[in-house]
């Protein structure tokens, strides 16, 4: 009987926590540290730096065609940066996929992808040392350094917490800094 | 040009050591590669549910077996949580059989014949990128 009543208060106290807005993921300040820089270019041809992007949260999204759980993501991303973009927020994707451009661009169009994407290299993979697996995304405050980073599909929530968390920063008056990579790499 | 674009460290798939083939000059062959996929991961069949999705697929170099044809096994059709649709995958042990042919010409001896096997891995939560393992299996040719 005890155990019924244990089960019963868990099952209560479980379905009462899913209405419960979870915490961020994201780093303290602190700890943060400064995400490396790179040029790449989009599908127009035009040059991304990471630099461009320096006041604003950045949602960097390492990812690829071939890549299921990727794809769940990517709605995700166009509503983040539709919702967001009027606070200084920009969802910026990294495609991993080896064959560039011939795989990206068909997928780009059948998908209506809202905000930029670049063709990455292995030097930008081992530069954010994380990116063993797809997808993998760096949260980017606005001061150019990494707060949180997801490994494998997360769930939206998780985004949008730490999305909102770091929206709450002002904007700097001389807008992000952002360090060259070999500063990132010397832990 | 296609470049690797990670390290090709995560090994999920592995290769039984093969067993050494007896081949006759002249007579078809078969050649099987058995495979065995790490728990909780699967990777496309060699005829994926999606046009971007990589294949699994084993070549061989040209050496002194000929005409290889590879036997896929029939694949699995799994639902996972990232895909609206069931997915043709493989996962667990399978096996990969080739038929060759060998030359009425072939030298008789010790041979090895070579190939490369393409896959790319996923759990349901993420995936592994595209890699390529070697494939060697001695063959003794024999009049």
């Amino acid at each position: 009987m005890k155990f019924i009543y244990i089960a019963a208060a868990l099952a209560l106290c479980l379905t009462g926590c899913s209405s419960v807005k979870a915490k961020p993921e994201t780093k303290a300040e602190q700890s943060r540290k400064p995400a490396p820089d790179f040029a790449l270019k989009d599908a127009d041809g035009k040059q991304v730096k990471l630099s461009d992007y320096r006041g604003k949260v950045v949602l960097l999204n390492f990812w690829a065609t071939w890549c299921g759980p990727c794809k769940i993501e990517i709605p995700w991303f166009t509503d983040f940066e539709q919702k967001y973009k009027s606070q200084n927020f920009a969802v910026l994707g990294v495609s991993m996929d080896e064959d560039g451009w011939d795989s990206v661009k068909p997928f780009l169009s059948q998908n209506k992808i809202n905000y930029r994407v670049v063709i990455g290299t292995e030097q930008i993979a081992q530069l954010y040392g994380e990116v063993d697996s797809l997808p993998t995304s760096f949260l980017i405050d606005r001061a150019g350094r990494v707060a949180a980073v997801h490994v494998g599909l997360v769930s939206k929530s998780d985004y949008i917490n730490d999305i909102q968390d770091l929206l709450k920063a002002p904007v700097p008056p001389s807008g992000g800094i952002l360090v060259e990579p070999a500063a990132f790499r010397a832990k | 040009m296609s470049l690797p674009l990670f390290a090709q460290s995560n090994n999920v798939l592995t290769i039984a050591p093969p067993e050494p083939v007896k081949a006759k000059a002249g007579a078809p062959v078969q050649l099987k590669v058995a495979l065995s996929l790490r728990e909780g991961y699967h990777c496309n069949s060699n005829k994926p549910s999606d046009e971007y999705l990589i294949p699994l697929k084993l070549t061989w170099a040209a050496g002194p077996l000929e005409a290889p044809e590879v036997v896929y096994p029939a694949p699995q059709m799994e639902k996972y949580s990232f895909s609206d649709k069931p997915l043709s995958v493989y996962t667990g042990n399978f096996e990969l059989v080739t038929k060759f042919k060998v030359a009425a010409s072939a030298t008789p001896g010790q041979a090895m014949v070579s190939g490369k096997l393409r896959y790319q891995s996923c759990t349901d939560r993420m995936c592994l990128p595209p890699k390529t393992l070697d494939v060697t299996v001695p063959v003794d040719i024999i009049k």
